[in-house]
């Protein structure tokens, strides 16, 4: 690994972690106002469930293209990255659904200040895995017209590391907001 | 055209009206002046659009300065509404018109004339100091500016359009909340902390890579100078603090913009949860504007003493107890909360604790002092300055840590006097001192002496003037935002504060002719190392090429450059090909773009705020794309370069 892309990943370790802060903050609030009530009326386990493996399989996928772009195959590593994608957007779009029919059934983030934390919470991550989305599109393109440039490789591995910590961050989502929330 | 119409402009209220009308006055002036001289393209290939980071810094700078005059013209209208507005004097600011200005003065004074004078130093400084050619990203460094520019413009453009946040610099709900400020004051003030804060996570990540990766061979953490240390644990802060920062606004934001209750007082909302979360941003915000100028005392104290800094090892450490326990104090902002006796006890401790690595510094200094061959150039008089001054501000914060004494003075005039005792010598004496002692080095002109001596004096005893009544008045129980009273025995304080400031107004003036003079005709040439400097950023010439070392220096000592200058100083032999960063409009496209999305938000212009975020990302896009964004420098172009004295 040159130095160059060293130290982008290094800084990019920093952007994570204060990413992290900002979720911190916010998995604070809805600690705090999830005093205040109870989601377990509203929230369907099942579907919660479906998005988590869809999540952590779209880990795994990624982690399968990686391996394909340190062999430096191209094809290969756009067919892994195409499924991650495939369920990533799986996984937005069951939470699309979710959140469409809280609001449906008056589960809205206006209803109160608990609603409201579970939508910033819980949006602000499937923001962030929209995000990781475009971002995954925009490599795709790039390495299908480009080839695997090395600028890309390492914009690549960057991508992965983002793609893993979004795993993480809703494997304390669905521990925090979802198990606890369904227990009490 | 969403919210915006015509009636936005106050066109009813003179004192606005004049001030807007002299902002543009002399936007038109100086874009006369460039034209005449036909510089345009100059400023826009040469600046604007430079990835060179001390044209950032210098940038940063003057937009530092732009704004603290800016700020410093809210605290006289101020100070002389206090002086007048007693009985049946109203003065001459209605309520509304006062709310905005001490709101728009505290957050312009630290968000856009603090922070950008820290990163603009930083900017200058930091790579010079560590041996390096560049900051690690360089583009990215950009960007940051002209977000920040442009986080200042929306603060700006809210003087003449609409209003600007009645809530305070701090901002509390539920008065903040759009049930009580319903207009876009709020907004303005949301969208450019949220805008100017991602610009300082960026420099935060930006100048935290580049000091642990792109040191010169040799300098080990310890052989550090100390204000790369202190810029080193600003970062830290930086990048610890401002995400909670933007989670409390965008917290806010949604509240204002889509009827969430995080932060009403109704639906189950929690107002203190926005204290908290704003605390938990806003005192480590304290030490990320402290610290820097810690460090620039620092390394003004050594070299301005002629001696070794004294107690090295006990100042990195201090400055990294200060960061550890600048995140355990937040609650002291607010012991009146009830949060009950015990947690106040805790974080009055806490408080009281983080004295003790301010005090270890203090020694430091003045150890350094101690029987050192001390030069009482201008940046020492800031330091001496900020010693007698900021030990002042310390006690009365010890005395404010009580948590029954807090309860005695907090909201008073007494808490701002302390901490404008804290914030202008601790953080802009701080800069000034890195201001005058870097000028050299930066512009390549020596800084006129005999204006920053006068200007000096102005400010230590108009802060003195202005300030010191304050504590009196204080302890006579006047709250601070008040913008009439009925008290006659308040007014004769405020009037001597008025005073003061107008002192202060003396000092600023004279620094406006120290940098006219010493950048007029009558300029003097800087050497490399003009002071007898210490550390590496002296050891290159007076502006730096672009490249910063033509060979890259190998540390052997602390004080590294005092080390090159004993063992003899020999030109080099041989010259490299150097890789130099190409410049790039991009940064002031995306700085433009965010300024245009910030404004939409506020209006309610939907359609330009999501026109500018897809420009926004589009621009990202295309960086993105973009193969050569770096350039070489070819050896005979170095040697050329270096032989003739480095020209900028």
């Amino acid at each position: 690994m040159s130095s160059e892309t060293r130290t982008r990943e290094f800084g990019f370790w920093i952007y994570l972690m204060t990413d992290l802060i900002l979720f911190t903050s916010l998995f604070a609030t809805y600690a705090v106002m999830a005093r205040e009530g109870s989601i377990s009326a509203i929230v369907d386990l099942r579907q919660v469930f479906l998005e988590t493996m869809l999540l952590l399989s779209s880990s795994a996928t990624c982690a399968v293209a990686m391996v394909f772009m340190e062999r430096r195959k191209k094809e290969t590593m756009l067919f892994w990255l195409a499924a991650t994608f495939l369920l990533g957007s799986g996984f937005v779009f069951i939470e699309i659904g979710e959140f469409a029919r809280m609001i449906r059934e008056g589960y809205g983030p206006q209803r109160n200040g608990l609603f409201s934390a579970f939508f910033t919470l819980v949006g602000t991550h499937g923001l962030h895995v929209s995000m990781g989305l475009l971002w995954m599109l925009v490599t795709m393109m790039q390495t299908w017209m480009t080839g695997l440039s090395s600028s890309l490789q390492s914009r690549m591995s960057r991508l992965a590391m983002f793609w893993h910590f979004l795993d993480i961050v809703w494997i304390c989502v669905f521990t925090e907001v979802y198990l606890l929330g369904s227990l009490s | 055209m969403g919210k915006l119409t015509f009636s936005a402009i106050p066109i009813d209220n003179p004192i606005i009206m004049s001030a807007v009308v002299c902002a543009i006055l002399i936007a038109i002036w100086i874009g006369h002046e460039i034209t005449k001289r036909k510089r345009w393209s100059w400023l826009w290939n040469e600046w604007l659009t430079s990835l060179d980071h001390k044209k950032i810094g210098i940038m940063y700078v003057v937009l530092a300065i732009v704004m603290l005059v800016r700020g410093f013209f809210d605290a006289i209208l101020m100070r002389l509404q206090q002086a007048m507005a007693e009985g049946s004097s109203h003065g001459f600011l209605p309520p509304g018109h006062f709310d905005q200005i001490f709101s728009a003065h505290g957050t312009i004074m630290i968000l856009f004339a603090a922070m950008p004078f820290l990163v603009g130093l930083m900017n200058i400084a930091i790579p010079l100091q560590i041996g390096a050619r560049d900051v690690a990203f360089p583009f990215l460094n950009s960007v940051s500016l002209w977000l920040t520019a442009s986080a200042a413009m929306l603060v700006m453009v809210s003087l003449g359009v609409g209003d600007f946040s009645k809530a305070g610099w701090s901002g509390y709900a539920p008065l903040s909340e759009l049930g009580f400020s319903p207009d876009v004051g709020v907004d303005y003030w949301t969208w450019a902390l949220q805008i100017a804060g991602i610009g300082s996570l960026l420099s935060g990540i930006n100048f935290l890579v580049t000091i642990l990766r792109m040191r010169a061979p040799g300098m080990t953490l310890m052989r550090m100078p100390i204000f790369v240390w202190a810029t080193f644990f600003t970062n830290m802060l930086m990048l610890a603090a401002f995400p909670v920062l933007t989670a409390a606004l965008a917290m806010l934001s949604l509240d204002r913009y889509l009827g969430m209750h995080f932060f009403t007082a109704d639906h189950g909302g929690n107002p203190m949860l926005y204290v908290n979360l704003f605390w938990i941003w806003g005192h480590p915000e304290v030490y990320i504007v402290i610290l820097p100028a810690f460090g620039i005392f620092s390394e003004v104290v050594a070299t301005f003493s002629s001696k070794r800094i004294f107690g090295y090892e006990s100042l990195v450490y201090a400055t990294g107890a200060i960061t550890v326990l600048s995140f355990a104090v937040w609650l002291h902002h607010f012991f009146t909360m009830g949060a009950g006796a015990d947690v106040n006890a805790a974080f009055g401790i806490a408080t009281m604790l983080i004295a003790i690595p301010t005090g270890v510094k203090i020694f430091n200094w003045l150890f350094t002092m101690y029987r050192g061959r001390v030069r009482f150039a201008s940046p020492m008089y800031w330091t001496l300055g900020f010693l007698t001054t900021f030990a002042i501000g310390g006690m009365t914060g010890v005395l404010l840590s009580l948590p029954p004494a807090d309860f005695v003075l907090h909201n008073s005039l007494f808490l701002v006097a302390h901490f404008h005792n804290m914030l202008i010598p601790g953080a802009l004496f701080g800069y000034f001192a890195g201001f005058s002692y870097w000028f050299p080095k930066a512009t390549g002109f020596m800084l006129d002496e005999k204006w920053g001596k006068r200007a000096f004096w102005c400010w230590i005893c108009g802060f003195y003037l202005a300030f010191m009544p304050l504590y009196v008045l204080g302890f006579l129980g006047m709250p601070r935002r008040m913008e009439h009273y009925a008290n006659p025995a308040w007014q004769p304080w405020l009037i001597l504060a008025a005073f003061g400031t107008l002192l202060i107004f003396f000092g600023i003036l004279f620094q406006g002719i120290q940098i006219a003079t010493s950048l007029g005709p009558k300029r003097r040439a800087a050497d490399p190392d003009p002071w007898d400097g210490r550390t590496l950023e002296w050891a290159t010439s007076s502006p730096p090429p672009s490249y910063n070392f033509a060979v890259l220096p190998e540390v052997k000592d602390r004080d590294a450059f005092l080390e090159m200058k004993r063992a003899g100083i020999h030109s080099p032999t041989r010259y490299e090909d150097i890789e130099i960063p190409k410049g790039s409009a991009k940064g002031a496209f995306i700085g433009a773009s965010s300024f245009a999305c910030g404004f939409g938000l506020v209006w309610h212009i939907w359609w330009l705020a999501a026109m500018a975020a897809l420009l926004i990302l589009l621009i990202v896009i295309s960086r993105s794309m973009e193969e050569e964004t770096m350039t070489i420098l070819p050896s005979g172009e170095v040697k050329r370069i270096e032989e003739a004295g480095h020209v900028l």
